[in-house]
């Protein structure tokens, strides 16, 4: 082993810390107590609650890497998901055994991203034809189109009822449905995109889409291809949305069009908004409120004597209110009250920074 | 016209060509040949039809939210659930009073003014903030719909047409020519489907000439060429959006009534119809009237098509028009680009 390999190898002259260093306390803290958190919970919290959380995360994350650095707010990705869901159904083994193929997961799994990301550059392509508020309407049409073409089509999509017993390969001899098994599945899954979104950020891909974001005119006048970056966020960000609709396949063991009708692809909008567009972490903690306030819905409105049924009520006030008071969601409130905070030390304290 | 036939004589020469062949197959009768490719005519006529009565439908639901999109730069997407509470109210109007003409005046006033108190308190306490505003109709219509489901539940509804408008009625088309004797059988065609063509068109008309022939056209038109503009001059512009916003959201009521005579009204028909409009602007030009109309003729009339002639692909007709708008013109066909 040569003395150069023991240096830091991407060492910049700004920061020589090691990457661990540079990741601050609180994070390793929140990372570890994810990492133990099976050691304290039962297997309802870490299957449904914590895996749903981690699934429509990462359906929110890839909505959140659009709106909140391309700015194009997306209706898409719900579509996108249950595409690569469909995709996983129709190729590999399920239920429905006259449309299934079975085909084995190394050619499956490959398969339902390549086919998502087809269908979301397309659709794509075609979303930014025009651009602002014009996306949200051409997009929402689209998953729409999709939506009853599923629940039309018995010859490719199997109709109204879907694909049922929808099953997760067994590789490495673990059965990834078992809640602890799931869990990590989905953790480490979540990770790898959340991971992926800090790292797109700060590349020249995703400075460059941030920038045809804040003045498209402007990147096209220095010779960015504006189209073709939009369109490539599109595609990046199918692949995140297409792990949670295969991880959701395979947590529901089933696919049918309800999973990708025009609630759930608002529902996705609720989860991002809620969580706060600015940051990648938002939309998991959006998906986290979203899911706990589902889960307990029976127990919540019960206690205010309505009936489990009114729980999209509470959602549809609740998004209303983060819409109409917080624009930047439930980060946006934390990081208001940390501002209050600091400044009001900085006051007691005579000002100093 | 006459400068279009001019400039382009190969292209009219096809347009009339097509016109003619299109009249020839709703005028006259089939000949045996057709019949065996295509089904009988009366079949064909049927969908026609139904797919121009159910873009009347279209066109009155989408008026109103092209007129808002246009005006204040509003998607208002809560515009499905005003359609599914006109209707709701219109049935509770009808059924208590009896009188399906009364529902009408009711419903424009109570869901107008649903409209206004969403424009009062919310849209214009956002002005310009375009995407909020989308997010805050989103919202409200997600609250919409569960009161909706609350209140109503979850079977259909649907009103009865008054008496003078039940049964069929003959229409001045042929539908069968006996070939022995020769009698002609004349299309026979629900006639409350064919008066709401005809109040559509009305309504139509009437809409174009206030845009074009009134002051307050003048204002409208004015506020969508140029807002700051207008504002600028003097005129008190939250008074004309707050008009146009509550005029929009009674269209949307009525139109509630007629789907509910139409068909039915369930949970779920207020995102149809508000994708139904989402599509019609698109294709048609969003923010102009006259688009509205031709883009609900072309999505009824394929819709009705499709699902008459490929019922598993009729949703994909529907969208693959709207995707070719986009792409060769994404603008939509008679939108102006901004």
């Amino acid at each position: 082993m040569s003395v150069a390999d023991q240096a830091p190898r991407f060492a910049s002259p700004v920061d020589q810390r090691m990457w661990s260093e540079r990741i601050p306390a609180p994070w390793w803290i929140f990372g570890l107590i994810l990492l133990l958190l099976p050691i304290v919970a039962n297997n309802f919290w870490l299957f449904q609650i914590m895996g749903w959380t981690f699934i429509l995360g990462m359906i929110g994350l890839s909505l959140m890497f659009l709106a909140g650095y391309g700015g194009m707010v997306s209706l898409l990705q719900m579509s996108i998901a249950g595409m690569a869901g469909y995709m996983v159904a129709i190729l590999g083994p399920s239920g429905a055994a006259n449309v299934s193929l079975g085909l084995s997961w190394w050619i499956v799994l490959p398969a339902a991203f390549l086919i998502a990301a087809l269908f979301a550059t397309i659709s794509g392509a075609l979303a930014v034809r025009t651009d602002g508020i014009y996306t949200i309407m051409i997009t929402l049409a689209i998953a729409a189109a999709f939506f009853y073409f599923t629940r039309q089509n018995y010859s490719v999509f199997n109709g109204y009822s879907g694909f049922n017993l929808v099953l997760p390969p067994k590789f490495f001899g673990v059965n990834w449905r078992d809640p602890l098994a799931f869990y990590y599945l989905t953790l480490a899954c979540a990770a790898l995109c959340y991971g992926a979104v800090v790292y797109l950020a700060r590349s020249p891909f995703g400075l460059a889409l941030q920038g045809v974001r804040d003045n498209p005119r402007r990147m096209a006048a220095l010779g960015f291809n504006v189209t073709a970056h939009r369109v490539a966020a599109y595609a990046l960000a199918s692949v995140f949305a297409s792990t949670g609709g295969i991880l959701l396949v395979w947590q529901n063991a089933q696919i049918a069009p309800g999973t990708i009708g025009i609630s759930s692809a608002i529902d996705v909008l609720v989860v991002a908004v809620v969580g706060g567009m600015r940051r990648p972490l938002g939309p998991f903690i959006g998906a986290f409120i979203y899911v706990l306030l589902q889960v307990f819905s029976t127990d919540i409105l019960g206690f205010f004597g309505f009936s489990a049924d009114r729980f999209k009520l509470i959602i549809g006030i609740g998004f209303l209110a983060i819409v109409l008071f917080s624009p930047d969601g439930v980060l946006g409130l934390w990081d208001r009250w940390r501002a209050g905070l600091a400044a009001r030390k900085a006051a007691t304290t005579g000002g100093g920074a | 016209m006459d400068n279009y036939i001019k400039r382009y004589p190969l292209w009219s020469l096809i347009f009339f060509l097509l016109a003619a062949a299109f009249l020839c197959l709703v005028l006259a009768p089939w000949p045996p040949e057709l019949v065996a490719v295509w089904g009988r005519k009366q079949i064909f006529l049927n969908a026609l039809l139904g797919g121009i009565t159910l873009g009347a439908l279209y066109f009155l639901v989408a008026a109103g939210f092209t007129l808002i999109f246009g005006l204040m730069r509003v998607v208002n997407l809560a515009h499905g659930s005003l359609f599914l509470i006109g209707g709701y109210v219109g049935y509770e109007v009808a059924t208590a009073s009896g009188s399906w003409l009364l529902a009408f005046p009711v419903v424009f006033i109570v869901v107008g003014l649903i409209g206004l108190l969403m424009q009062f308190f919310i849209f214009s306490k956002m002005e310009g903030e375009e995407l909020r505003q989308t997010l805050v109709s989103i919202g409200l219509s997600i609250v919409f719909a569960d009161l909706m489901l609350w209140w109503w539940g979850g079977q259909s509804y649907s009103i009865l047409a008054p008496q003078f408008l039940q049964g069929p009625m003959e229409l001045p088309l042929v539908s069968n020519v006996n070939d022995a004797t020769g009698a002609i059988t004349w299309l026979r065609y629900p006639s409350v489907r064919v008066w709401i063509l005809v109040a559509a068109i009305v309504i139509g008309i009437a809409m174009w000439l206030v845009l074009n022939r009134t002051a307050l056209g003048m204002l409208i038109r004015a506020g969508v060429d140029d807002r700051e503009m207008l504002a600028a001059s003097g005129v008190r512009i939250h008074l004309v959006f707050l008009a146009v916003f509550g005029f929009g959201a009674g269209l949307a009521g009525i139109a509630g009534i007629i789907g509910a005579t139409f068909q039915s009204l369930s949970p779920g028909e207020d995102t149809r119809f508000l994708l139904a409009s989402l599509v019609v602007v698109i294709v048609g030009g969003m923010g102009s009237i006259v688009g509205a109309a031709l883009g609900a003729l072309i999505i009824g009339v394929a819709e009705q098509m499709g699902f008459v002639y490929a019922p598993t692909y009729s949703i994909v007709l529907t969208f693959l028009i709207m995707a070719a708008v986009l792409a060769f013109r994404p603008q939509g066909l008679l939108g102006t680009r901004r």
